[in-house]
Formats: structure tokens, C-alpha cells, sequence
């Protein structure tokens, strides 16, 4: 297998796999859809390896909903799709969230509404980080920027779930699954995590179960609660990377390989004098509103760049302190220009 | 003095919310005794389902996973593939496995899953109140067909027992009814096979039990019970449509 070297040139699709199996994942359950195939295709050679099962399966309805099963074991264990695939998963991951059960899913985004097409775009930001199924829940979300990204969030990912139990969701897009790029491979550090919830069967113990449903007078609301507490407390695993913001004028916001081209656009605006910082949020949600807040205290003037017609700019108008002035670039599915192309929509914004 | 009555093992000593009259509570028990002769109650993990079977983890003294509407099968699949050495079941009615999770069935039985499913058909949605089934009779009232069912406009009654026996990885597939005793015998007969399907490693094990609902069929239970044979049976034939004695193909599932 891939692990015995240190290095290799993989996809960013093989890299969330490898990440996966890694981090003990050992049930993968999975429905073809094009940008993400070789997830599946990966997991299919490799899981067997190692002791664990491959499913694909009639939809991705029925995906989600053998994670559920699984996960609800108490096993790590993943599925992965795209955007349309991603749509078909709501219901699962609402009732994963609801009756609190982990897992990690991976969304290597491609572009809609409706079939769309199969090139990159940042269009599932909303869905992403509002919960996107019915009902008040989130699910915690994490953004990579590159191959080896893709392999360490991965790993986190199940950390994540795990310590929350709760959904996690890996928000990728066509580009990240299908670039090849250097992966250095790390040792995944087990973490310790009580599974008391786990149903085993009632062998030397009370029966268990795992539910959504709250119809006892006041249950619910508790329950929703509860929840909301949780979400509250992502925050402290709030991760996010910021670039040459000391004396910036300008920061620009971006995620993802959006936020991949725009590292060389801010580069080249720092080569011509022109003060611009970039954060690029690595959790997506929780979102690092504060991080943002305190920047804007400095800087009074934002630039999120997206590559959709504007949603996570909402997030950051949310964030940043009155009077700061927030732009927004962005564009449709079709096209991922170049950082020069970038840098000129940043110099049309950059404070005089 | 030698009891030779009791509550199974498998149930809790509560009463059932069912209707009366409403087979439900027969069909539990038939499951129970059975799981109890099999000595499963420490191994099942049940996937529940969406309907007025969704308090499964009120009356079993089991694990219970809590399956969307329609996907029993595949969080049926999902555990026992992470499990299995465990016993996994769903119990679902006729909305939830024959009209939303038509998909998650067949393919559960297609891939030779080692499950066992015990399928309710009591033609009518019952939780809901009364709508039309994929099982609904020609010409019966219901609340979505108030002229009763046609079947150029709204189809016709599906045989899942016989659907699923078509398919190789499905090890047992029976029809039954519980509306008398002699039925009630042969009911329980097969409700065992369907269990061995999964212990001995043979394929997807499936029961359907024909079930009253005299609530929303707006009959006395006396009455309800009497269509079983009157109505439904002609339809609904019983029997055993499927029984692998072989266990199935190495490298099959």
C-alpha cells in the first residue's frame, strides 16, 4: 500500500481516501458521481486491505444511510459524493445530527443548480454551513486547499466527529479532487473517544437507542438545546490560516482553491507594494467570526472572493465591526482564472 | 405448577400504544418469542422505522437504531456489515419498505445482506392517518383515494414477498397472517426460518405478515379481522415464496 512510502503525487480525491483509512476509517459507503470518483475507486482496492468493507450502493440515499448504521456501532466510517450526490444526503445527515450519531462525509463540490457540470465551484457554501438538511442543526465543516490538505482534514475529520458526535463534513470542489500534487504521508495519532452510545447489543448492560424523534411535552426543546449548546462549543476547534496581515489595508477572505489562487494574486499584490492580507477559513463552520472582528478593528476594508455569486461574503459582513466596508468578487461556475486576473479585482478595491 | 404462558424475554412489560384490534401487538409477540428462542435478545440491534412501528425501543429490550422513513434496509445494511457478529433486524410497514424505501429493500436483498426484515402490510397508511399504501386493494376507501384505489389512476396493490423471492440474494421470503390460530402457527414457523436465513448466513430473510387496521379501514376488530380472510388472502396469497437450503455462493455478499 501507498503508506509504506513517505511521499507520493496523488489526487486530492485519493488523498481524502488514504487520509481516511489512516484515521481508522473501515466502513465506506458510496454512489459514482464524477468529480469524486476515486474516493470510491480507492476505497474499493484498499479497505479490503486492511479488514474493512466496501459498499457501493443503489443511491446515495442508501449511502448515507448505511453511514448512519454503521456509525451508529460506533465504527468510523465514511461517504463521500458531490454536489447533486450531496442534495440526496440531507435527509441522512439531518437525522444523524438530530439523533447525535457521528460520521464524516466528504463533498468534493461541483457546480449546479440541478446537474450543473463537473467543474469547480463554491456553490454548496450555503448547504454546507447552514445545516442543509431540515431542522436547526449544523454540522461542523472543514475546507482543505490542497492535496495534502485533503489527507490531514480528512484525518480530523473523524476526530472531530467523534469528539462531537455529530456529522463532519470535508467541502472540497472539483479542482482539489482532481489536482495531483506531492502528499507527504503522516502516522494518524489515535485519540481516545467513550462510545458509550454505541449500540452493540444489550449484552451486560441496559438497552440503547439512537433516535431523532422528541414527542414528549418539552423534550424537543431541550433536545434543540442541547444541540445548539454543542455547536457552541465547536468553536474552541476553530481553524483558519492568515497571510500578511500585519499593516494590511485590504484583507481578502476566501476559502478552498478559491483561496489556493489567491494566495499567488496576494503574493504578487505584496511584490507591487500594495499592503493585502488574506484569511482563508479552514473550518467553514464554526466560522472564525471573531478572528475576522479583531482583524477589522485594524483593517477597514474586506474583499471575499468566492467562487459563486456571493454566500460566504454573508458570513463575513456578519463577522466584521460596523463601518468596515466589505466587497465581494465572485463568479459563476465556467471558469478558475488565473491570480493575475485576481489581483486585478483586488487593485479595483484596494484603498486609495 | 409449570407456567406455560408468560411475556417473552424480548418485550418490556408495558402496554402497547396500538389500536385495538390492530395486529401490530401480534406480530411483536410472534418476533419476540421467536428472538427469545433463539436466544437473540443480547445480540439484536433492531432498525426501526417510520409508522406506528417507530416505538420499537419501547416494547423491545434491545438495541434500537432509529432509521429515516423508508431506509430500515440500508441502516440495516450499514450495521450489521460494522457488526457482524450481531443480530440485525428492521420491522416495517407498508409505506415505509414498499413505497419510500422500494430501493433500499431490493438492493438489501439484491447484495445478499444478512439481515432479517419482518414487513407489515395492513394496506393503509396507519400513523398518518388512513392514505392510500403501494398496498392498498382495488377499489378500497382511503383518505387519499376517496373513491377507492383505481388502478389506472393509482396503481395496484405490490407483492413485495413475491418481488423479493426473484431475487438470488434473497434466502427466504414468506407471506403469513396472524388472524387465527392455525395462521398464527404458520406465521411463527416462518418468522424462524427468516431468522435462520441470517444466523446460518444465507441471504435476507423476509416475513410479510398481512395485519388488520381497523382504525383507519373504519371497521370493529371482529370485522377488521374477518377481511384478512375475505379480502386480502385472495390477494395476498400465503405461503413461502422463497427458501435457499444451500448457503449462498462463497464470495456472494
Amino acid at each position: 500500500m501507498e503508506k509504506k512510502r513517505k511521499k507520493a503525487l496523488v489526487k486530492g480525491n485519493e488523498a481524502v481516501a488514504m487520509g481516511a483509512i489512516e484515521a481508522g476509517c473501515r466502513f465506506y459507503f458510496g454512489y459514482p458521481i464524477t468529480p469524486q470518483n476515486e474516493i470510491p475507486e480507492y476505497m474499493s482496492a484498499h479497505l479490503p486491505e486492511v479488514g474493512g468493507t466496501f459498499i457501493q450502493a443503489e443511491s446515495e440515499i442508501a449511502s448515507i444511510n448505511m453511514l448512519l448504521g454503521a456509525c451508529s456501532t460506533g465504527a468510523r466510517a465514511m461517504t463521500s459524493s458531490s454536489s447533486p450526490g450531496i442534495s440526496l444526503k440531507q435527509e441522512g445527515l439531518s437525522y444523524m445530527a438530530g439523533s447525535e450519531i457521528p460520521g464524516v462525509v466528504v463533498n468534493m463540490s461541483r457546480s449546479g443548480p440541478g446537474l450543473g457540470g463537473i467543474s469547480p465551484s463554491q456553490g454548496d457554501y450555503f448547504q454546507a454551513t447552514r445545516g442543509g438538511g431540515h431542522g436547526d442543526y449544523r454540522v461542523l465543516v472543514l475546507a482543505p486547499d490542497s492535496v495534502q490538505e485533503c489527507y490531514d482534514l480528512t484525518m480530523l475529520a473523524f476526530d472531530m466527529s467523534d469528539k462531537y458526535t455529530n456529522p463532519v463534513l470535508v467541502l472540497g470542489d472539483a479542482m482539489l479532487g482532481q489536482m495531483k500534487e506531492p502528499l507527504e504521508f503522516k502516522k494518524y495519532q489515535p485519540k481516545k473517544f467513550e462510545k458509550k452510545w454505541a449500540l452493540t447489543g444489550a449484552k451486560g448492560r441496559k438497552a440503547q437507542f439512537l433516535k431523532s424523534l422528541y414527542l414528549d411535552d418539552g423534550e424537543l426543546t431541550v433536545h434543540n438545546w442541547n444541540l445548539f449548546a454543542k455547536y457552541k462549543r465547536m468553536k474552541e476547534d476553530i481553524r483558519y490560516e492568515a497571510l500578511f496581515l500585519d499593516e494590511a489595508r485590504l484583507v481578502v477572505v476566501a476559502f478552498g482553491s478559491m483561496a489556493r489562487v489567491l494566495k499567488s494574486s496576494v503574493k504578487m499584490a505584496q511584490d507591487e507594494g500594495l499592503k493585502v492580507g488574506l484569511i482563508r477559513p479552514i473550518t467553514l463552520f464554526p466560522y472564525p467570526a471573531e478572528f475576522i472582528r479583531e482583524t477589522s478593528l485594524q483593517v477597514k476594508n474586506f474583499l471575499a472572493m468566492e467562487l459563486n455569486t456571493g454566500q460566504m461574503v454573508e458570513d463575513v459582513r456578519l463577522s466584521v465591526e460596523p463601518g468596515t466596508q466589505v466587497d465581494f468578487f465572485g463568479l459563476p461556475p465556467g471558469s478558475l482564472p488565473a491570480p493575475d486576473v485576481f489581483l486585478k479585482e483586488i487593485k479595483k478595491v484596494y484603498p486609495e | 405448577m409449570k407456567q406455560v404462558f408468560k411475556r417473552p424475554d424480548c418485550l418490556v412489560d408495558i402496554p402497547f400504544h396500538f389500536c385495538p384490534g390492530c395486529h401490530h401487538g401480534i406480530i411483536h409477540r410472534v418476533v419476540a418469542e421467536v428472538l427469545d428462542e433463539f436466544n437473540l435478545r443480547e445480540k439484536a440491534i433492531i432498525a426501526a422505522s417510520v409508522g406506528c412501528s417507530v416505538f420499537m425501543y419501547d416494547y423491545f429490550d434491545m438495541d434500537v437504531i432509529e432509521a429515516p422513513h423508508g431506509r430500515a434496509a440500508a441502516v440495516a445494511t450499514g450495521v450489521k456489515r460494522a457488526r457482524p457478529d450481531n443480530f440485525v433486524f428492521t420491522y416495517q410497514g407498508d409505506g415505509d419498505l414498499a413505497a419510500i424505501g422500494t430501493a433500499e429493500i431490493i438492493h438489501a436483498a439484491n447484495r445478499s445482506e444478512k439481515v432479517t426484515v419482518f414487513f407489515v402490510n395492513n394496506t393503509i397508511y396507519g400513523m398518518t392517518g388512513g392514505q392510500m399504501a403501494p398496498t392498498t386493494m382495488i377499489g378500497q376507501l382511503s383518505t387519499t383515494t376517496p373513491r377507492g384505489r383505481d388502478p389506472q389512476e393509482a396503481g395496484h396493490p405490490i407483492h413485495m414477498a413475491e418481488l423479493l423471492a426473484t431475487l438470488a440474494g434473497t434466502a427466504y421470503s414468506a407471506r403469513v397472517a396472524v388472524n387465527n390460530v392455525k395462521n398464527l402457527m404458520k406465521a411463527k414457523k416462518a418468522t424462524k426460518q427468516a431468522v435462520r436465513a441470517q444466523l446460518d448466513k444465507k441471504g435476507l430473510g423476509f416475513v410479510e405478515y398481512l395485519s388488520t387496521c381497523p382504525t383507519n379501514w373504519k371497521m370493529t376488530p371482529e370485522k377488521a379481522n374477518r377481511r384478512i380472510a375475505e379480502e386480502l388472502i385472495p390477494i395476498f396469497p400465503l405461503g413461502v415464496f422463497k427458501e435457499e437450503q444451500a448457503p449462498a455462493e462463497a464470495g456472494v455478499g
